[in-house]
Protein backbone atom coordinates (compact mmCIF):
# COMPACT_ATOMS: atom_id res chain seq x y z
CA UNK A 1 0.00 0.00 0.00
CA UNK A 2 0.63 3.76 -0.19
CA UNK A 3 2.49 6.13 1.91
CA UNK A 4 0.44 9.45 2.46
CA UNK A 5 1.99 12.76 2.42
CA UNK A 6 0.09 15.33 4.19
CA UNK A 7 0.08 18.15 1.18
CA UNK A 8 -1.59 21.34 2.28
CA UNK A 9 1.36 23.16 2.55
CA UNK A 10 5.14 22.98 3.20
CA UNK A 11 7.93 21.16 2.37
CA UNK A 12 5.94 17.40 0.83
CA UNK A 13 7.74 17.27 -1.98
CA UNK A 14 11.01 16.80 0.11
CA UNK A 15 9.73 13.89 1.46
CA UNK A 16 7.48 12.02 -1.45
CA UNK A 17 11.16 12.16 -2.64
CA UNK A 18 13.05 10.22 -0.05
CA UNK A 19 10.33 8.05 0.53
CA UNK A 20 10.18 6.83 -3.82
CA UNK A 21 14.08 6.38 -3.36
CA UNK A 22 13.62 3.95 -0.59
CA UNK A 23 10.67 2.26 -3.08
CA UNK A 24 7.82 3.59 -1.15
CA UNK A 25 4.81 4.96 -3.18
CA UNK A 26 3.13 8.00 -2.20
CA UNK A 27 -0.51 9.62 -2.15
CA UNK A 28 -0.87 13.58 -1.14
CA UNK A 29 -3.64 14.40 1.05
CA UNK A 30 -5.08 18.01 -0.06
CA UNK A 31 -8.66 17.60 1.01
CA UNK A 32 -10.97 15.69 3.02
CA UNK A 33 -12.18 13.16 -0.10
CA UNK A 34 -8.09 11.47 -0.68
CA UNK A 35 -8.54 10.34 3.21
CA UNK A 36 -10.99 7.48 0.74
CA UNK A 37 -7.62 6.50 -1.38
CA UNK A 38 -6.03 3.78 0.07
CA UNK A 39 -2.89 4.16 2.55
CA UNK A 40 -1.30 2.73 5.50
CA UNK A 41 1.27 5.21 6.46
CA UNK A 42 1.27 9.24 7.15
CA UNK A 43 3.76 11.76 6.54
CA UNK A 44 3.47 15.16 8.47
CA UNK A 45 5.88 17.36 6.67
CA UNK A 46 7.60 20.83 7.76
CA UNK A 47 6.11 24.00 7.07
CA UNK A 48 4.00 26.18 9.17
CA UNK A 49 2.32 24.32 11.85
CA UNK A 50 -0.38 27.36 12.01
CA UNK A 51 -0.94 26.88 8.14
CA UNK A 52 -1.33 23.47 8.13
CA UNK A 53 -3.45 23.18 11.59
CA UNK A 54 -5.91 25.61 10.01
CA UNK A 55 -6.70 24.03 6.37
CA UNK A 56 -6.57 20.47 8.69
CA UNK A 57 -9.87 21.72 10.13
CA UNK A 58 -11.14 23.69 7.56
CA UNK A 59 -10.56 21.69 4.78
CA UNK A 60 -11.98 18.34 7.35
CA UNK A 61 -9.10 16.03 7.59
CA UNK A 62 -8.44 16.69 11.26
CA UNK A 63 -10.79 14.26 12.71
CA UNK A 64 -9.78 11.47 9.84
CA UNK A 65 -6.43 11.60 10.24
CA UNK A 66 -6.31 11.88 14.27
CA UNK A 67 -8.63 8.36 14.30
CA UNK A 68 -5.90 7.02 12.07
CA UNK A 69 -3.17 7.56 14.40
CA UNK A 70 -5.06 6.90 17.52
CA UNK A 71 -5.41 3.23 15.25
CA UNK A 72 -1.92 2.85 14.98
CA UNK A 73 -0.96 4.08 11.87
CA UNK A 74 2.36 4.63 11.68
CA UNK A 75 3.59 8.34 11.24
CA UNK A 76 6.18 10.16 11.07
CA UNK A 77 6.14 13.50 11.60
CA UNK A 78 8.81 16.67 10.93
CA UNK A 79 8.79 19.87 12.66
CA UNK A 80 5.32 21.68 11.80
CA UNK A 81 4.28 17.78 11.88
CA UNK A 82 5.48 17.54 15.32
CA UNK A 83 4.31 20.45 16.69
CA UNK A 84 0.51 19.18 14.78
CA UNK A 85 1.27 15.67 16.73
CA UNK A 86 1.77 18.04 20.35
CA UNK A 87 -0.91 17.29 22.76
CA UNK A 88 0.83 20.75 24.62
CA UNK A 89 1.83 23.75 23.29
CA UNK A 90 4.62 25.33 25.99
CA UNK A 91 2.23 27.07 28.59
CA UNK A 92 3.19 30.66 27.56
CA UNK A 93 2.36 29.83 23.78
CA UNK A 94 -1.38 31.16 24.15
CA UNK A 95 -1.84 30.17 20.53
CA UNK A 96 -5.32 28.10 20.24
CA UNK A 97 -3.84 26.49 16.61
CA UNK A 98 -5.67 23.10 16.11
CA UNK A 99 -3.37 20.35 16.20
CA UNK A 100 -3.77 16.48 15.83
CA UNK A 101 -3.06 16.88 19.78
CA UNK A 102 -2.06 12.48 19.82
CA UNK A 103 1.53 12.51 21.36
CA UNK A 104 2.31 12.99 24.93
CA UNK A 105 5.12 15.69 24.57
CA UNK A 106 4.79 19.32 25.13
CA UNK A 107 6.59 21.48 22.31
CA UNK A 108 8.18 24.82 22.42
CA UNK A 109 7.92 26.52 18.95
CA UNK A 110 10.13 29.12 17.39
CA UNK A 111 12.56 27.55 20.31
CA UNK A 112 15.66 28.61 18.28
CA UNK A 113 14.64 31.82 17.90
CA UNK A 114 14.22 33.41 14.05
CA UNK A 115 15.96 32.11 10.42
CA UNK A 116 19.42 33.55 12.13
CA UNK A 117 19.26 30.84 14.98
CA UNK A 118 18.37 27.93 12.18
CA UNK A 119 21.15 25.69 12.43
CA UNK A 120 22.91 22.17 11.07
CA UNK A 121 23.84 19.76 13.33
CA UNK A 122 24.90 15.81 13.68
CA UNK A 123 23.88 13.99 16.56
CA UNK A 124 23.36 9.86 17.47
CA UNK A 125 19.13 9.39 17.18
CA UNK A 126 18.36 5.81 17.77
CA UNK A 127 21.16 4.66 18.32
CA UNK A 128 22.17 5.85 14.77
CA UNK A 129 25.50 7.29 14.98
CA UNK A 130 26.35 10.96 12.91
CA UNK A 131 22.41 11.41 11.87
CA UNK A 132 22.73 15.07 9.87
CA UNK A 133 20.52 17.56 11.39
CA UNK A 134 19.06 20.52 9.79
CA UNK A 135 16.75 22.94 11.93
CA UNK A 136 14.84 25.82 10.51
CA UNK A 137 13.00 27.89 12.89
CA UNK A 138 13.00 24.79 14.54
CA UNK A 139 11.10 23.64 17.85
CA UNK A 140 12.14 21.24 20.72
CA UNK A 141 10.08 18.65 22.87
CA UNK A 142 10.16 20.38 26.09
CA UNK A 143 8.66 17.59 28.11
CA UNK A 144 7.61 13.94 27.49
CA UNK A 145 5.46 11.73 29.13
CA UNK A 146 6.42 8.24 30.77
CA UNK A 147 5.63 6.58 27.43
CA UNK A 148 7.18 8.39 25.42
CA UNK A 149 11.16 7.21 23.94
CA UNK A 150 13.56 10.12 23.48
CA UNK A 151 15.36 9.00 20.73
CA UNK A 152 17.96 12.08 20.20
CA UNK A 153 19.27 14.84 21.96
CA UNK A 154 20.80 18.16 20.73
CA UNK A 155 22.77 20.11 23.39
CA UNK A 156 20.80 18.05 25.62
CA UNK A 157 17.21 19.58 24.14
CA UNK A 158 15.03 16.41 22.96
CA UNK A 159 14.47 16.76 19.21
CA UNK A 160 13.61 13.11 18.23
CA UNK A 161 11.17 10.79 20.18
CA UNK A 162 8.58 8.09 19.56
CA UNK A 163 5.29 6.70 21.20
CA UNK A 164 3.82 3.27 20.04
CA UNK A 165 3.83 4.19 16.37
CA UNK A 166 4.23 7.88 15.81
CA UNK A 167 7.57 8.67 15.32
CA UNK A 168 8.47 12.77 15.66
CA UNK A 169 11.99 14.94 14.80
CA UNK A 170 12.30 18.56 15.08
CA UNK A 171 14.60 18.47 12.37
CA UNK A 172 14.42 17.58 8.74
CA UNK A 173 15.38 14.41 7.78
CA UNK A 174 13.94 15.39 3.82
CA UNK A 175 16.37 17.97 3.60
CA UNK A 176 19.55 16.04 4.29
CA UNK A 177 20.95 13.05 1.69
CA UNK A 178 20.61 10.24 4.75
CA UNK A 179 17.69 8.24 4.05
CA UNK A 180 17.99 6.42 7.24
CA UNK A 181 15.65 8.42 9.23
CA UNK A 182 12.81 7.55 6.39
CA UNK A 183 14.35 3.86 6.95
CA UNK A 184 13.32 3.86 10.33
CA UNK A 185 10.00 4.84 9.55
CA UNK A 186 9.32 2.28 6.74
CA UNK A 187 10.43 -0.58 9.68
CA UNK A 188 7.72 0.64 12.32
CA UNK B 1 22.55 27.15 20.45
CA UNK B 2 24.03 28.67 17.74
CA UNK B 3 27.00 26.21 16.58
CA UNK B 4 28.87 28.16 14.16
CA UNK B 5 27.83 27.87 10.75
CA UNK B 6 29.77 28.09 7.56
CA UNK B 7 28.80 30.44 4.75
CA UNK B 8 27.63 27.51 2.61
CA UNK B 9 25.78 25.96 5.79
CA UNK B 10 23.96 29.45 6.11
CA UNK B 11 23.05 29.57 2.21
CA UNK B 12 21.70 26.12 2.37
CA UNK B 13 19.43 26.52 5.47
CA UNK B 14 18.36 29.98 3.92
CA UNK B 15 17.28 28.25 0.65
CA UNK B 16 15.75 25.87 2.98
CA UNK B 17 13.46 28.10 4.83
CA UNK B 18 12.33 29.39 1.53
CA UNK B 19 11.38 25.40 1.14
CA UNK B 20 9.12 25.71 4.32
CA UNK B 21 7.53 28.50 2.88
CA UNK B 22 6.14 26.24 -0.41
CA UNK B 23 2.63 26.03 -1.10
CA UNK B 24 2.02 29.05 0.92
CA UNK B 25 0.88 32.75 0.81
CA UNK B 26 2.83 35.70 2.09
CA UNK B 27 1.05 38.58 2.85
CA UNK B 28 1.79 42.29 2.84
CA UNK B 29 0.81 43.78 5.99
CA UNK B 30 1.17 47.40 7.82
CA UNK B 31 0.02 46.68 11.19
CA UNK B 32 0.27 44.42 13.95
CA UNK B 33 -3.87 43.89 14.00
CA UNK B 34 -3.54 43.20 9.88
CA UNK B 35 -0.86 40.66 10.84
CA UNK B 36 -2.78 38.68 13.13
CA UNK B 37 -5.60 38.33 10.48
CA UNK B 38 -3.34 37.61 8.03
CA UNK B 39 -1.75 34.80 11.07
CA UNK B 40 -5.56 33.77 11.37
CA UNK B 41 -6.35 33.35 8.22
CA UNK B 42 -3.44 30.95 7.44
CA UNK B 43 -0.28 33.09 5.85
CA UNK B 44 2.92 30.83 5.77
CA UNK B 45 4.52 34.63 6.32
CA UNK B 46 3.44 38.12 6.46
CA UNK B 47 5.49 41.07 4.60
CA UNK B 48 5.78 43.81 7.31
CA UNK B 49 5.96 47.15 5.42
CA UNK B 50 4.49 50.84 6.39
CA UNK B 51 2.28 51.32 3.05
CA UNK B 52 1.23 48.40 0.85
CA UNK B 53 2.42 49.15 -2.76
CA UNK B 54 -1.05 50.23 -4.37
CA UNK B 55 -0.52 53.34 -1.52
CA UNK B 56 2.79 53.69 -2.09
CA UNK B 57 1.79 54.50 -5.84
CA UNK B 58 -0.03 56.70 -5.25
CA UNK B 59 1.48 58.63 -2.70
CA UNK B 60 4.51 59.07 -4.73
CA UNK B 61 7.50 60.65 -3.54
CA UNK B 62 10.46 58.19 -2.62
CA UNK B 63 9.50 54.74 -0.74
CA UNK B 64 12.18 53.28 1.86
CA UNK B 65 12.58 51.11 4.53
CA UNK B 66 9.75 50.34 7.01
CA UNK B 67 10.78 51.59 10.82
CA UNK B 68 12.46 49.27 12.79
CA UNK B 69 9.79 49.75 15.38
CA UNK B 70 6.87 49.15 13.63
CA UNK B 71 8.82 45.87 12.35
CA UNK B 72 9.11 45.09 15.72
CA UNK B 73 5.47 45.17 16.48
CA UNK B 74 4.72 43.20 13.50
CA UNK B 75 7.55 40.58 14.80
CA UNK B 76 5.95 40.30 18.19
CA UNK B 77 2.45 40.12 17.18
CA UNK B 78 2.70 36.83 15.53
CA UNK B 79 4.70 33.34 15.43
CA UNK B 80 4.89 32.86 11.43
CA UNK B 81 8.11 34.21 9.63
CA UNK B 82 8.20 37.99 9.35
CA UNK B 83 10.00 39.61 6.24
CA UNK B 84 10.60 43.33 5.27
CA UNK B 85 11.75 45.63 2.09
CA UNK B 86 15.04 47.25 1.59
CA UNK B 87 15.81 49.19 -1.23
CA UNK B 88 17.52 47.79 -4.14
CA UNK B 89 21.48 48.28 -3.20
CA UNK B 90 20.66 49.93 -0.11
CA UNK B 91 23.49 47.65 1.88
CA UNK B 92 22.73 49.69 4.95
CA UNK B 93 18.77 48.95 4.86
CA UNK B 94 19.81 45.51 4.77
CA UNK B 95 22.05 45.42 7.64
CA UNK B 96 19.65 47.53 9.90
CA UNK B 97 17.31 44.38 9.25
CA UNK B 98 19.26 41.94 10.19
CA UNK B 99 19.98 43.47 13.38
CA UNK B 100 16.25 43.52 14.13
CA UNK B 101 16.70 39.81 13.43
CA UNK B 102 14.36 39.77 10.52
CA UNK B 103 13.78 36.43 8.85
CA UNK B 104 13.93 37.24 5.23
CA UNK B 105 14.84 40.82 3.92
CA UNK B 106 13.20 41.49 0.01
CA UNK B 107 14.92 43.48 -1.96
CA UNK B 108 12.23 44.92 -3.49
CA UNK B 109 11.61 47.29 -6.84
CA UNK B 110 8.28 48.47 -5.00
CA UNK B 111 10.57 50.55 -3.05
CA UNK B 112 12.72 53.26 -4.83
CA UNK B 113 15.95 52.10 -5.72
CA UNK B 114 18.40 53.39 -3.86
CA UNK B 115 21.38 52.61 -6.17
CA UNK B 116 21.04 51.80 -9.77
CA UNK B 117 23.57 49.76 -11.15
CA UNK B 118 24.15 47.53 -8.08
CA UNK B 119 21.94 45.03 -6.17
CA UNK B 120 23.36 44.65 -2.42
CA UNK B 121 26.25 41.53 -2.26
CA UNK B 122 23.94 39.43 -0.45
CA UNK B 123 26.44 36.71 0.40
CA UNK B 124 28.04 39.42 3.02
CA UNK B 125 25.00 38.26 5.30
CA UNK B 126 23.61 35.25 7.22
CA UNK B 127 19.93 36.48 6.90
CA UNK B 128 18.02 35.73 4.02
CA UNK B 129 17.10 37.76 0.76
CA UNK B 130 14.36 37.62 -1.91
CA UNK B 131 14.27 39.11 -4.96
CA UNK B 132 11.83 39.92 -7.88
CA UNK B 133 12.65 38.50 -11.01
CA UNK B 134 11.04 39.01 -14.90
CA UNK B 135 13.13 36.43 -16.69
CA UNK B 136 15.32 33.81 -16.02
CA UNK B 137 18.50 36.25 -16.30
CA UNK B 138 17.34 38.34 -13.89
CA UNK B 139 16.50 35.40 -11.78
CA UNK B 140 20.09 33.60 -11.53
CA UNK B 141 21.59 36.89 -11.18
CA UNK B 142 20.32 37.57 -8.30
CA UNK B 143 20.58 33.91 -7.39
CA UNK B 144 24.60 34.79 -8.08
CA UNK B 145 24.55 37.80 -5.54
CA UNK B 146 23.39 35.49 -3.08
CA UNK B 147 19.16 35.62 -2.82
CA UNK B 148 18.09 32.21 -1.85
CA UNK B 149 13.99 32.98 -3.13
CA UNK B 150 13.14 34.61 -6.20
CA UNK B 151 9.41 36.26 -7.03
CA UNK B 152 7.98 37.20 -10.12
CA UNK B 153 8.28 40.66 -10.11
CA UNK B 154 4.64 41.41 -11.79
CA UNK B 155 3.38 44.84 -11.45
CA UNK B 156 3.24 45.62 -7.98
CA UNK B 157 0.33 47.43 -6.54
CA UNK B 158 -2.65 46.89 -9.33
CA UNK B 159 -4.42 44.59 -8.48
CA UNK B 160 -3.38 43.45 -12.23
CA UNK B 161 -2.29 39.82 -12.57
CA UNK B 162 -1.02 39.99 -16.23
CA UNK B 163 2.77 40.78 -16.02
CA UNK B 164 3.24 38.40 -13.05
CA UNK B 165 1.69 35.99 -15.55
CA UNK B 166 4.00 37.59 -18.18
CA UNK B 167 7.28 36.50 -15.87
CA UNK B 168 6.66 33.24 -14.86
CA UNK B 169 5.91 31.76 -17.87
CA UNK B 170 8.91 33.35 -19.28
CA UNK B 171 10.87 31.99 -16.78
CA UNK B 172 9.13 28.68 -17.32
CA UNK B 173 9.97 29.01 -20.92
CA UNK B 174 13.54 29.71 -20.51
CA UNK B 175 13.87 27.24 -18.41
CA UNK B 176 12.69 24.92 -20.60
CA UNK B 177 14.66 26.00 -23.64
CA UNK B 178 17.93 25.81 -21.21
CA UNK B 179 17.55 22.02 -20.22
CA UNK B 180 16.68 21.31 -24.29
CA UNK B 181 20.66 22.47 -24.79
CA UNK B 182 23.21 20.23 -25.21
CA UNK B 183 26.03 20.69 -22.78
CA UNK B 184 28.40 22.37 -25.14
CA UNK B 185 25.76 25.20 -25.79
CA UNK B 186 25.91 25.95 -22.15
CA UNK B 187 28.62 28.58 -22.23
CA UNK B 188 27.03 30.71 -24.64
CA UNK B 189 23.48 30.41 -23.10
CA UNK B 190 25.21 31.60 -20.16
CA UNK B 191 26.37 34.34 -22.07
CA UNK B 192 23.51 35.56 -23.80
CA UNK B 193 21.70 35.99 -20.42
CA UNK B 194 24.38 37.48 -18.69
CA UNK B 195 24.54 35.18 -15.84
CA UNK B 196 27.57 32.29 -14.41
CA UNK B 197 27.27 29.14 -16.31
CA UNK B 198 27.51 27.21 -12.98
CA UNK B 199 23.95 28.33 -12.13
CA UNK B 200 23.19 27.46 -15.99
CA UNK B 201 24.20 24.08 -15.21
CA UNK B 202 22.34 23.81 -12.42
CA UNK B 203 19.12 24.26 -14.25
CA UNK B 204 19.92 22.63 -17.28
CA UNK B 205 20.36 19.21 -14.84
CA UNK B 206 17.53 19.96 -12.59
CA UNK B 207 15.27 21.99 -14.76
CA UNK B 208 14.07 24.32 -12.21
CA UNK B 209 15.36 27.82 -10.09
CA UNK B 210 18.07 26.70 -7.91
CA UNK B 211 15.82 28.45 -5.28
CA UNK B 212 12.42 28.37 -4.57
CA UNK B 213 10.47 30.45 -7.02
CA UNK B 214 7.18 32.17 -6.03
CA UNK B 215 5.05 34.51 -7.87
CA UNK B 216 3.84 37.96 -6.94
CA UNK B 217 2.57 41.48 -8.04
CA UNK B 218 -1.35 41.87 -8.81
CA UNK B 219 -2.25 39.02 -7.11
CA UNK B 220 -5.63 39.53 -6.15
CA UNK B 221 -8.44 36.81 -5.98
CA UNK B 222 -7.99 32.74 -5.34
CA UNK B 223 -8.66 32.18 -8.60
CA UNK B 224 -5.13 34.39 -9.89
CA UNK B 225 -3.73 32.52 -6.95
CA UNK B 226 -4.52 29.47 -8.30
CA UNK B 227 -3.52 30.78 -12.22
CA UNK B 228 -0.17 31.60 -10.82
CA UNK B 229 0.39 27.82 -8.87
CA UNK B 230 -0.89 26.14 -12.61
CA UNK B 231 2.12 28.24 -13.98
CA UNK B 232 4.25 27.06 -12.13
CA UNK B 233 4.73 29.02 -8.80
CA UNK B 234 5.86 27.36 -5.35
CA UNK B 235 3.54 29.42 -3.65
CA UNK B 236 2.33 33.08 -3.63
CA UNK B 237 2.43 36.99 -2.96
CA UNK B 238 -0.28 38.72 -1.94
CA UNK B 239 0.23 42.57 -1.66
CA UNK B 240 -2.09 44.88 -1.87
CA UNK B 241 -4.89 42.59 -2.85
CA UNK B 242 -5.93 41.79 0.63
CA UNK B 243 -6.35 44.74 2.67
CA UNK B 244 -7.34 47.14 -0.33
CA UNK B 245 -10.48 44.46 -1.06
CA UNK B 246 -13.89 45.01 1.07
CA UNK B 247 -13.94 41.75 3.36
CA UNK B 248 -9.55 41.36 4.52
CA UNK B 249 -10.01 37.99 6.59
CA UNK B 250 -12.75 36.37 4.51
CA UNK B 251 -10.20 37.20 1.19
CA UNK B 252 -7.12 35.82 2.50
CA UNK B 253 -8.35 32.91 3.98
CA UNK B 254 -9.94 31.84 0.57
CA UNK B 255 -6.38 32.41 -1.43
CA UNK B 256 -4.68 29.99 1.28
CA UNK B 257 -7.21 27.43 0.60
CA UNK B 258 -7.27 28.26 -2.85
CA UNK B 259 -3.26 27.65 -3.09
CA UNK B 260 -3.76 24.47 -1.53
CA UNK B 261 -5.80 22.97 -3.75
CA UNK B 262 -5.17 25.20 -7.39
CA UNK B 263 -6.12 22.41 -9.05
CA UNK B 264 -9.69 21.78 -7.85
CA UNK B 265 -12.32 24.29 -10.06
CA UNK B 266 -15.10 22.97 -7.82
CA UNK B 267 -13.44 24.45 -4.79
CA UNK B 268 -11.78 27.44 -6.12
CA UNK B 269 -15.34 28.23 -7.13
CA UNK B 270 -16.80 27.56 -3.83
CA UNK B 271 -14.12 30.47 -2.16
CA UNK B 272 -14.77 32.74 -4.69
CA UNK B 273 -18.14 33.16 -3.49
CA UNK B 274 -19.28 36.89 -1.78
CA UNK B 275 -16.33 37.61 -0.78
CA UNK B 276 -16.99 41.45 -1.18
CA UNK B 277 -15.70 44.20 -2.86
CA UNK B 278 -12.14 43.02 -4.55
CA UNK B 279 -9.19 45.57 -5.03
CA UNK B 280 -10.54 47.80 -7.41
CA UNK B 281 -7.27 47.84 -9.50
CA UNK B 282 -5.22 49.94 -12.05
CA UNK B 283 -4.25 48.63 -15.43
CA UNK B 284 -0.64 47.50 -15.27
CA UNK B 285 -0.61 49.08 -19.10
CA UNK B 286 -2.79 52.73 -17.49
CA UNK B 287 -0.02 53.21 -14.66
CA UNK B 288 3.33 55.87 -14.97
CA UNK B 289 5.72 54.33 -12.83
CA UNK B 290 6.79 50.74 -14.30
CA UNK B 291 8.05 49.31 -11.05
CA UNK B 292 8.94 46.42 -12.88
CA UNK B 293 11.63 48.05 -14.49
CA UNK B 294 13.81 48.66 -11.10
CA UNK B 295 16.58 46.20 -10.79
CA UNK B 296 17.79 44.09 -13.72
Amino acid sequence: MACAVLAVQGAFIEHEQRLLELGEDCIELRQAADLARPFDRLVLPGGESTVQGKLLEEIGMLEGLRARIEDGMPTLATCAGLILLARDLAAHDDRGTPRLGTMNITVERNAYGRQLGSFHAQAECAGMPDVPMTFIRAPYIAKVEPSVEVLARVDGRIVAAREGSQLAVAFHPELDDDLRMHQLFLQM
Amino acid sequence: MPQTQTAAERVKLNRQLAQMLKGGVIMDVTTPEQAHIAEEAGACAVMALERIPADIRAAGGVSRMSDPAMIRGIQEAVSIPVMAKCRIGHIVEAQVLQAIDIDYIDESEVLSPADNVYHIDKTQFDVPFVCGARDLGEALRRVAEGATMIRTKGEPGTGDVVQAVRHMRKIQKQIRDVVALREDELFEAAKQLAVPVELLREVHATGKLPVVNFAAGGVATPADAALMMQLGAEGVFVGSGIFKSGNPAKRAAAIVKAVANFTDATMIAKLSENLGEAMVGINADEIELIMEERGK
